[in-house]
């Protein structure tokens, strides 16, 4: 795996783990939000921002040592990074390419923004669900509320 | 899809054909007003965390006019949820107990929460501003009646169109048909929520909205009026803005179609002037006394036995 960037901030191939690349310049943290890593983890993780790249002009990579992301999690990164590849390696290699697809329903990573929606009421300990209403421009629709979310409104409404 | 076991969670879950279905069976319990014991063997739950009376009181009727048992509460207050209980844990007691569970809360999505958690069929009986799909299944069925079709009518739907569930549901219901088209009368703080406008588009139904009922009122046969309710505002001074700017006074109605019908879902307060009532134009009264009917044709059908 060589990322072949011409950059002066280089980091070393992983091991085992996931590569993100193709993230749209600026939503790496987003990212990262979306799978849940805080760097509590204790995992070796690379943040670079702002990398030339030939496709994007800018863009974000993420490289994660040690885990594995399932699709489920691919699919929702998608939600914000819809250019990001990702790769999966083994040993120094590229063991398998996840292509990001939004799924129909999306359980979970986002919030209701409608206060008295059931979801909000902590106590039940409900998971979200979101359809996807139209993919262009992407609009998302609360399965339990039936409230609307655009794009723009997404990022904000992203949980830990 | 028949209705037998099924949930009840919003109007759009159903087919013209299912409405079509339990309209049938509606107008045999209209015709045919007596105790029945078909579901001499259930038990309803009327969880009403929510206050109602009409709903209730026409869900309890129509259950004990079937012969089944009727337990259930009308408020959170006194309910182990005051105490801190979740829903789930309640949704699952009442579960136990009885055989369907008709649920009304004020948070939407709370029924198809409900619906997940029991194995029981659940009914929405109005989760928050959401769905009401009973009282949408009536206020059509009383359309039926009085006009003998609900296509190609032309329809205002007039009031709260944002937090009003009543509202919401009918437009849903109608969709289901083919109106002519839907004006959506409201002033604008309290237009219809983006997606009951997206369902609309979706499902290729001709809508206008209009800010005033006099624009319109000469091309409508189906005046749908509804409350504007102060405990969905958040603040109370743009409720006091909004409430008198929507009364239907004869003299508005006398500009419309002679076989003009007024329906409003129930209680109004002073959104239809009293000299209405008495007019050939209120249908409201007996769209009320449909609720017993339909929902009597809804409970035995979910049940699964026909009269
Ligand atoms: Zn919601």
């Amino acid at each position: 795996m060589n990322l072949g960037e011409p950059s002066s901030l280089t980091v070393s191939k992983i091991r085992n783990g996931t590569v993100i690349d193709h993230i749209p310049a600026g939503k790496a943290l987003l990212v990262l939000r979306i799978l849940g890593i805080t760097g509590r983890e204790g995992l070796r993780t690379a943040v670079l921002m702002n990398v030339e790249s030939k496709k994007l002009g800018r863009k974000d990579i993420i490289k994660i040592e040690g885990r594995e992301l399932t699709s489920d999690e691919v699919n929702v990164i998608a939600l914000v990074a819809p250019s990001a590849t990702i790769n999966i390696i083994r040993n120094y290699t590229v063991y398998k390419k996840l292509k990001v697809t939004i799924p129909q329903e999306i359980r979970g990573f986002i919030r209701c923004p409608n206060p008295t929606c059931i979801t909000n009421r902590r106590r039940e300990g409900l998971v979200t669900r979101f359809r996807v209403v139209k993919r262009e421009p992407l609009t998302l629709q609360c399965v339990y509320c039936g409230t609307m979310i655009t794009q723009e409104e997404l990022e904000d409404l992203i949980s830990m | 899809m028949g209705f037998q076991g099924r949930d009840v969670i919003s109007i759009l879950d159903f087919t013209r054909n299912d409405l079509e279905e339990l309209f049938e069976v509606a107008d045999y319990y209209l015709r045919n007003r007596r105790a029945y014991t078909l579901l001499q063997d259930y038990v309803v739950a009327l969880a009403f965390f929510e206050p109602s009376t009409r709903t209730r009181l026409s869900f309890e009727t129509a259950a004990k006019l079937l012969g089944a048992k009727v337990i259930g509460f009308t408020s959170e207050e006194g309910t182990s949820i005051a105490k801190g209980e979740s829903l789930a844990d309640t949704i699952r007691m009442l579960d136990a107990y009885a055989d369907i569970i008709v649920i009304r809360h004020r948070y939407e999505g709370t029924a198809l929460f409900a619906a997940e958690i029991a194995e029981d069929p659940v009914i929405n009986a109005g989760d928050g501003k959401q769905h009401h799909p009973t009282q949408a299944m009536l206020d059509l069925y009383t359309v039926r009646r009085l006009f003998g079709t609900i296509d190609g009518l032309t329809y205002a739907v007039v009031g709260d169109l944002r937090y009003g569930r009543a509202a919401s549901s009918f437009i849903y219901g109608l969709t289901l048909f083919k109106p002519r088209k839907i004006y959506l009368v409201s002033p604008p703080l309290l237009r219809a929520r983006p997606e009951v406008l997206e369902t609309l588009r979706e499902r290729g139904v001709k809508f206008e909205e209009a800010s005033r009922v006099d624009d319109v009122i000469e091309d409508v046969d189906v005046l749908y009026v509804t409350r504007i309710q102060k405990e969905r505002f958040p603040d109370p001074i743009e409720y006091e803005r909004v409430k008198g700017s929507y009364r239907i006074t004869l003299k508005l109605l006398e500009k419309g179609k002679r076989e003009l019908k007024v329906l409003h879902p129930l209680p109004k307060v002073d959104e239809i002037e009293p000299a209405v009532d008495s007019s050939r134009y209120a249908a409201y009264f007996t769209q009320a006394s449909f609720g017993v009917p339909v929902r009597m044709a809804l409970l035995s059908l979910i049940a699964g036995v026909r009269p």
